[in-house]
């Protein structure tokens, strides 16, 4: 039901500080990518809490689907032998 | 025959999905967007949110009015800087919204034609610069109450919202409660200004919680899908008990002859609000229901050369970055 002339809707990503990943946060509507990225600044950095921004038009996400998480994680969860936990070391071993 | 076991799969389906939704919710677990959720909870969750947008950009007009007359560089500077933050706040919501399958373009078709509603608090004129300081202290204070706990509500794009919210609406509040502070203690003049904003802010910020609970029909259900986490009137209760003592420093009386501690209860006692009042605001009549919505119909009829100007520069660019594609 959305209008064509409507503009896009963009997924912005900001990177808070340096050294930390770019997190999602939240979406915006803007002409083009650099357009985006100036209403990114505006709407999301107002307290400086950007170093850095990625826009991505809505559409190009690809997420997976919640309905498969069962399958799709399963293997996942009994493989307890990935987690440094399950290995019991002698108290006199250091560092480890 | 093949049919029917289709249709009974379909409607296993269904009720397995309704299940799975119902204990993510009993866990506390966050529903994200494409996640599946009965139909109503998706309708109530577009109104709720959308509802919440409109407020926040609606709210921008009572004070973008003081703007220009505020009394000093530092005021304005920072009244400037919340209105922008309102307009941030409408964003965030919108963007939440559509997560849920609305297009902005009709959210915003929803408010100029009356059909979506947005707080009634906002329909109220701001008569003096203390109106600022009563804005900020009492409607910004009622919003912080009811939107802490929405923090924790049951969908994740509206609860992360009201995280980002919260963080910026504390210095809304500040800011206005340093104000009331600045005229409480000042010229006889700007004692009286004080206390009359306080005396016409008072009962429409308690208003802003929403009609008593016996008479709040979506409360239930909302509570039940954890949308809601605290209800109206207890919300209500919790605001006077904080803000009853927040006037005592300000040395302003509570306009309120019924206002009374309840030992007992461990609360204020507070008098009857006028829900005739609330009603006729909320159906359209209240002082400024009609100037608002002029003001944002004009501004979006206004705003359309701007939409096209970008739109059409965004061509533009294209065109030029692939013909020098072409070039090179």
């Amino acid at each position: 039901m959305s209008n064509k002339n409507e503009w896009p809707l963009w997924e912005v990503f900001i990177r808070s500080k340096a050294g930390l990943d770019h997190k999602h946060a939240g979406s915006l509507h803007a002409a083009d990518a650099q357009m985006a990225i100036e209403n990114a600044r505006d709407v999301y950095t107002r307290r400086m809490e950007g170093v850095s921004i990625w826009v991505v038009e809505s559409k190009n996400i690809v997420a997976s689907d919640p309905g498969e998480a069962e399958s799709m994680y399963e293997p996942a969860n009994d493989k307890i032998y990935r987690h440094p936990t399950f290995y019991n070391l002698p108290d006199e071993v250091k560092y480890m | 025959m093949r049919i029917f076991v289709a249709i009974k799969f379909l409607r296993m389906s269904v009720q397995s999905f309704q299940e799975h939704f119902d204990s993510l919710i009993d866990r506390e677990i966050t529903i994200e967007p494409k996640d599946w959720m009965p139909d109503d909870y998706r309708k109530t969750l577009i109104r709720q949110i959308s509802q919440h947008a409109h407020s926040e950009i609606v709210g921008m007009l009572p004070e973008g009015n003081w703007i220009t007359r505020a009394p000093s560089l530092r005021r304005k500077a920072v009244l400037l800087a919340k209105v922008q933050d309102e307009a941030g706040h409408g964003l965030y919501l919108y963007s939440a919204a559509e997560t849920l399958g609305v297009s902005r373009d009709d959210l915003y078709d929803q408010l100029h034609t009356g059909k979506a509603k947005y707080s009634s608090i906002f329909n109220y004129p701001t008569l003096t610069w203390a109106d600022m300081g009563a804005i900020g202290w009492l409607v910004d204070g009622a919003a912080i109450m009811n939107q802490v706990p929405l923090c924790r509500t049951s969908y994740g794009p509206y609860a992360r919202a009201m995280v980002r919210v919260c963080k910026e609406e504390s210095f809304h509040q500040r800011q206005g409660f340093e104000i009331m502070l600045t005229l409480s203690k000042g010229t006889e003049v700007q004692k009286k200004l004080a206390q009359d904003a306080f005396n016409r802010w008072w009962w429409p910020s308690l208003m802003m919680f929403g009609p008593p609970d016996a008479e709040s029909p979506h409360t239930a259900q909302s509570v039940r899908w954890r949308i809601k986490r605290l209800t109206n009137d207890e919300l209500r209760q919790k605001f006077v008990d904080v803000t009853v003592e927040q006037a005592k420093v300000l040395g302003l009386n509570v306009p309120d002859k019924d206002l009374k501690w309840n030992e007992e209860r461990g609360h204020y006692d507070f008098g009857t609000i006028n829900w005739e009042e609330f009603w006729n605001v909320v159906k359209g009549n209240g002082p400024c229901n009609r100037q608002r919505l002029e003001a944002r119909k004009a501004a979006w009829a206004e705003g359309q050369w701007v939409r096209d100007a970008a739109t059409a520069y965004a061509e533009k660019r294209k065109t030029r970055k692939a013909e020098a594609m072409k070039a090179a």
